[in-house]
């Protein structure tokens, strides 16, 4: 990694990051605080990683994406557009009456959205299917995937992660975005899945621990997981809910609501400010 | 009638049958040798998944795997297809509308020794009320192979309501077209219309013969597709007899007298009596026991037929 990569990447994630909160701001309902935490992934996996083509979003040999935590979709949609799936413009119109931007992304109406998640533990079985359907085809394509961490109390999840070690999916690559925190607090409070490395060790996949936030780790650890033959990999990312708009930073409290004008100016010019600052 | 084989068994057959096409894989939750679906497995090793005793992994994972252009037939006992995991089945398959088949074998009070617990009897209910989704429950073995054929061939979700025991031959594999959202009418009758579905369509033909011995025509209709439901076979056995009769291995609440009940009140209302579980649980004991306990009988719909009629002549 070079100095211009980790610059492109902190500009696409700060910019992902200004998108996430003009969705919500503008629709006025959504989930600010997730799709934060994972705005730093998604972006070393759209500008970086993943084998997409904006123009041929239905290709049958590119990398797939699954958000499982589906309602962070503003960082999905963010992604997606600054990519080319569909125009930027677009965005502002989340969660409304006429547009395709549901509340959690749906793969019928949203070009690039590999699947319909919302419903917590579904995506990551989904991720699963699409990898088995690349065995059974000899594509070489990836499938990579975002759990939340409050996501793995939900118990399909397990039975998705026992399933993809004992079908030895190298080819599935997914992320846990490890903010510690759910809608009614700390998740080791709420109904603990901790220690979630060792569990999910226990499960038979490769774990890497890395900082969510460090772009050169992210891309790391996804190589190690590309390397690793006969079981997939598990990257939990630790990573601060809310993360890059200082006042929702580590709230539970911004998991699902939405900034009123002063603080969604204050949040664009905290962002605005970074993006400055890179300039210099 | 001559005894012929299980819907599930001849849904099995039927799967090794167009397994040639490469896009169609089976998935199972460890209950290939009920289901069937091991006669598939043994043909095809490489397309068949044992998803163990995870149904609702394997409903999402069924998504999956069609979102990557397969023709998925996932298998279970219907209790755990269209009851524990009914919520992936309707986000995962039905909302995106992905091309899984859900082959639910062991429906209904049939299952007999098993008891109450395995007896899905809400399954019609649920599974038509998802959008998007197309609800099928072949009567016999003939029946059973070509919904399953046709199944393969519809690019969306499916639902496939198969039996455990043996059923009766009632259509002629050489002559027997089959149509997804078209009725057959069996035979032809003018004084009450039997429209009976799954299992119940053999009941029925019993049923309408013993009417006809007593100088009352019946006519025998089979709904295999429950939904989208064949509307103008429906309003025409009404217009025609005046008197319904509805018969399933089901709840009556939510079934195929439920949906019968739906056209006919906005199309041409007419009296409807229902056979079918009476909202209560089944049990245990031989199958054929238990569909007498529950009044799923021949005899039974004949009582249901005169009081429908009855009801048209007050």
């Amino acid at each position: 990694m070079n100095e211009t990569q980790i610059k492109d990447l902190k500009k696409y994630s700060t910019i992902l990051r200004k998108h996430i909160i003009e969705q919500v701001f503008s629709s006025q309902s959504g989930h600010p605080g997730g799709s934060l935490s994972c705005a730093d992934i998604m972006a070393v996996l759209y500008f970086k990683e993943m084998r997409v083509d904006p123009k041929n979003p239905k290709w049958e040999d590119r990398d797939r994406f699954v958000l499982s935590k589906g309602h962070c979709s503003p960082a999905l949609y963010a992604a997606l557009a600054e990519k080319g799936f569909f125009p930027k413009e677009e965005l502002v119109k989340f969660r409304n009456i006429d547009s395709f931007l549901e509340g959690h992304p749906s793969m019928r109406y949203v070009p690039g959205v590999d699947m319909s998640t919302g419903s917590l533990g579904q995506g990551i079985s989904a991720a699963f299917g699409m990898a088995m359907a690349g065995k059974i085809d000899n594509k070489d394509y990836n499938v990579f995937a975002i759990l939340g961490d409050g996501e793995l109390q939900e118990g399909q999840v397990w039975e998705a992660l026992m399933s993809a070690a004992h079908y030895k999916l190298d080819n599935l690559i997914a992320f846990l975005d490890h903010n510690h925190l759910q809608i009614d607090g700390k998740i080791t409070e709420v109904l603990s899945p901790e220690p979630v490395d060792e569990k999910i060790k226990a499960f038979g996949w490769q774990v890497i621990a890395i900082n969510g936030h460090d772009y050169s780790q992210i891309i790391e650890a996804i190589d190690e997981a590309k390397k690793t033959k006969g079981k997939p990999t598990m990257i939990i990312a630790e990573t601060v809910k809310g993360k890059g708009v200082s006042f929702m930073e580590n709230q539970a409290g911004w998991h699902g609501s939405a900034p009123n004008k002063e603080q969604r100016d204050t949040a664009i010019a905290e962002l605005d400010a970074v993006l400055a600052g890179m300039e210099v | 009638m001559s005894k012929g084989i299980a819907t599930r068994e001849a849904y099995g057959n039927a799967l090794a049958e167009i397994g040639a096409d490469s896009r169609i894989v089976v998935l199972d939750a460890d209950l290939s040798k009920s289901t069937k679906t091991e006669v598939f497995k043994k043909k095809y090793p490489e397309r068949f998944i044992n998803m163990g005793i995870a149904e609702s992994n394997m409903m999402a994972a069924a998504a999956g795997i069609a979102s990557c252009g397969k023709v998925v037939f996932a298998s279970t006992f219907a209790m755990f297809a269209a009851g524990r995991a009914f919520e992936q089945v309707r986000n995962s398959i039905c909302y995106p509308a992905l091309n899984v088949k859900i082959g639910a074998t062991h429906a209904g009070l049939t299952v007999g020794e098993d008891g109450a617990s395995h007896q899905s009897i809400e399954d019609i209910a649920l599974m038509r009320a998802v959008p998007n989704m197309t609800v099928i429950c072949p009567a016999d073995g003939v029946e059973a192979r070509l919904a399953t054929i046709a199944a393969s061939k519809v690019d969306g979700p499916v639902y496939l309501r198969f039996s455990r025991m043996v059923a009766p031959v009632i259509f002629d594999e050489n002559t027997y077209k089959f149509e997804i959202g078209k009725g057959v009418t069996v035979s032809e009758g003018t004084d009450v219309a039997i429209i009976a579905t799954g299992t119940m369509v053999s009941e029925a033909v019993v049923a309408a013969e013993q009417l006809k011995s007593e100088g009352i025509s019946a006519r025998v209709i089979n709904i295999h597709t429950i939904k989208p439901i064949d509307k103008d076979i429906i309003v025409k056995a009404a217009k025609d007899t005046g008197a319904i009769v509805t018969c399933e291995e089901h709840n009556i609440i939510g079934g195929l007298g439920s949906a019968v009940a739906e056209v006919l009140v906005e199309n041409y209302p007419v009296p409807v009596k229902m056979v079918g579980v009476q909202d209560k649980f089944g049990k245990s004991g031989k199958a054929n026991e238990v569909m007498k306990l529950y009044g799923l009988t021949a005899d039974n719909i004949i009582a249901k037929a005169k009081e429908a009629i009855a009801m048209k002549k007050a």
